[in-house]
C-alpha cells in the first residue's frame, strides 16, 4: 500500500483496528472490528460516521461560473436557492457518464463534489471546457477534509456540537457554522438512504473533528463505519455509484437517472445525445433483480434469459436491512419490465430471478 | 489479532479444519478464514452421497466481501452437510469450530490427514504468511 495516498485520519483507522484496502487510490477502512454487518444496521438504526475524504471538491468562481456550470450539466442550477444543493452529472458529447457529482449554491461560489476515482479526469474535462469562460475551477480537496454523518440520530448527535439550530438545515441545504468549534460547512445530504450530514471543514481539524463526532454520539450507538457499509446502505436505497451503475459505457437514460435532466433550460453537453436515446428507447436499462433460487449475485456476474446472455450485474449482495439477496443489473428494455424471469449466471450455473421495483429500501427522506 | 484454535483438528493451507469423530472427518473453516472473510452471508455445501477428492473445490462461502471455494481436506464420501448454516450463515462468523461445521466424509483414505497441519504448526503457518 506503499503508494497509495491517505487520508489525515489514516492513523486513527488503524489505531481503531479498521481494515485498510485500496479505494480509487486511496488507503481506506473497509470495515471496523464492529464488522460491515453491525456498522449497516447502525447507520438504519442510530448512525454512522465515515472518512470520505477521498472525495473531490472544487469551487467553480467567476462571473461566468454559473453560466458555465449550466452548460457542463444538465439539470437547471438557476432554479436553486442559496445554500440549496442538488445532484446531477457530467455527460460527454456522446450523452455518456463523465462522472455524478452534487453541487450547492454558496454565497461566494458553487460548490461542487465528484468522486475520487475521477477527481482529475473530471478537473482537466472543466477545465478543457472552461475556455472562454470567465471563471475558474478551483480544486480545493485537498485543504478540504469531507465526513459523513448519517442515521436517524444523525442529527441529535451533531446538534450537541454546534449552536446552530440543525431544523433550520432542511434536506438537501448546507449551512456554514461551527462545529466543535471548527468552521464547517454542514450539508443535509447523503449517500446511506437515511438522513444526514456530510461536514467540510479545513483538513488540519480532521482528528479533532473525527474524535468530537465520535464522542458526541457514543452515548447513542454512533460507530465508525467502513467501505462496505457504505456501499451496502447505498445499494439497498439503489444509489448509483460510478465504476458500477455509471460509467463512460452508459448513459442518463439507460441508468434510470434522466429525471435530473432540465430540457428546457437550454444547451448542455450531451444534452442532444441523451434526448435521443430517450426519445429512441436505450438499448439496456438498470433493474433491479431479487433471486429467487438463493446464492449471492456480485457484480458483473452475466444475467441470462431462454439460454442466452442478456445483460450483466452491477452491484448485488446479500441486502443487509431487507434480508433478501438482490442486485442492480443492464438488461434490455425487454426484459424490464418488475415481475420479468431471468437469471443470474453464478460461478457459471443459471439461478433464477425476478425484476423487482427499485429502490429496494425507500430512503428515510422519501417516505 | 490472536486466532482461535481448535487443539483436536488438522488444518490445511486453504485454512480449513478437518477433525476425525468416529469413523468420520468433519470439515469446516478455520477462524482465521472467518475473520479474513468477515460476515458470512450465504453458504452452499455438497451434496449428501457425493464423492470428493482431497483438495478440490467442494461447497463455497460468501461473505459480504467475496465468494470462496472451501477444499475438502480428505477423499470420499459427503455423508452428511450442516444444513443449519443455509439459515444461519452468521454461525461460521460465531462458532467456527462448532456449530458451523460445513460437511461429514467417509474417508476412503485416513493417512491423508497426516499430510495436513496440526494446530501449532497452522498457527505458525499463519505467521509465516503475514507480510
Amino acid at each position: 500500500m506503499a503508494e497509495l495516498r491517505q487520508t489525515p485520519l489514516y492513523e486513527r483507522h488503524v489505531a481503531m483496528g479498521g481494515r485498510m484496502v485500496p479505494f480509487a487510490g486511496y488507503a481506506l477502512p473497509v470495515q471496523y472490528p464492529t464488522g460491515p454487518m453491525a456498522e449497516h444496521h447502525a447507520v438504519r438504526q442510530v448512525a454512522g460516521l465515515f472518512d470520505i475524504d477521498h472525495m473531490g471538491q472544487f469551487r467553480i468562481v467567476g462571473r461566468d461560473a454559473e453560466v458555465f456550470l449550466q452548460y457542463v450539466q444538465p439539470r437547471d442550477i438557476g432554479q436553486m436557492q442559496l445554500w440549496e444543493g442538488a445532484y446531477s452529472f457530467l455527460c460527454y458529447a456522446d450523452g455518456t457518464f463523465v462522472d455524478d457529482l452534487f453541487i450547492y449554491r454558496l454565497p461566494d461560489a458553487w460548490f461542487i463534489v465528484v468522486n475520487a476515482v475521477n477527481r482529475e479526469k473530471d478537473l482537466f474535462w472543466l477545465d478543457t471546457l472552461a475556455v472562454g469562460f470567465d471563471c475558474d475551477i478551483i480544486d480545493v480537496s485537498d485543504p478540504t477534509c469531507m465526513l459523513a454523518l448519517q442515521g436517524p440520530k444523525a442529527q441529535s448527535i451533531l446538534q450537541k456540537l454546534t449552536d446552530l439550530d440543525l431544523n433550520r438545515v432542511p434536506f438537501r441545504t448546507a449551512a456554514q457554522a461551527q462545529v466543535a468549534g471548527i468552521e464547517t460547512l454542514i450539508a443535509a445530504t447523503g449517500y446511506t438512504g437515511e438522513y444526514g450530514y456530510e461536514l467540510f471543514f479545513p483538513a488540519e481539524h480532521a482528528v479533532a473533528m473525527w474524535e468530537s463526532l465520535l464522542e458526541a454520539g457514543q452515548d447513542e450507538g454512533l460507530l465508525a463505519c467502513g467501505l462496505a457499509a457504505r456501499d451496502s446502505l447505498r445499494f439497498e436505497a439503489c444509489l448509483p455509484l460510478y465504476g458500477h451503475e455509471i460509467s463512460a459505457a452508459v448513459d442518463p437514460v439507460s441508468a434510470r437517472l434522466a429525471w435530473v435532466c432540465d430540457w428546457d433550460k437550454g444547451p448542455w453537453i450531451g444534452r442532444e445525445a441523451v434526448l435521443r436515446i430517450k426519445l429512441e428507447g436505450p438499448k439496456q436499462v438498470l433493474v433491479g433483480l431479487e433471486m429467487i433460487e438463493k446464492g449471492v449475485p456480485r457484480e458483473r456476474y452475466p444475467v441470462a434469459a431462454g439460454g442466452k446472455i442478456i445483460g450483466h450485474v452491477t452491484t448485488g449482495m446479500k441486502a443487509p436491512t431487507l434480508d433478501r439477496f438482490l442486485a442492480m443489473a443492464y438488461v434490455p428494455p425487454d426484459y424490464s419490465a418488475v415481475g420479468t424471469e431471468v437469471e443470474v449466471m453464478i460461478r457459471d450455473q443459471p439461478r433464477k430471478a425476478r425484476v423487482v421495483p427499485r429502490p429496494f429500501y425507500i430512503p428515510a427522506y422519501r417516505r | 489479532m490472536p486466532f482461535q484454535y481448535d487443539p483436536q483438528a488438522r488444518y490445511a493451507k486453504t485454512h480449513e479444519w478437518a477433525r476425525l469423530e468416529g469413523d468420520l472427518v468433519v470439515v469446516g473453516i478455520s477462524d482465521y478464514a472467518q475473520d479474513a472473510l468477515s460476515d458470512v452471508v450465504f453458504v452452499e455445501l455438497p451434496a449428501v452421497g457425493s464423492v470428493v477428492s482431497a483438495g478440490s473445490a467442494v461447497a463455497v462461502v460468501e461473505s459480504v466481501k467475496a465468494a470462496e471455494d472451501v477444499y475438502s481436506p480428505v477423499s470420499g464420501e459427503v455423508v452428511a452437510v450442516n444444513e443449519k448454516l443455509i439459515e444461519r450463515p452468521e454461525l461460521v462468523n460465531a462458532s467456527p469450530y462448532e456449530e458451523a461445521w460445513f460437511f461429514k466424509v467417509r474417508p476412503s483414505d485416513l493417512g491423508e490427514l497426516d499430510g495436513l497441519m496440526d494446530a501449532a504448526a497452522y498457527e505458525a503457518f499463519l505467521a509465516s504468511q503475514e507480510h
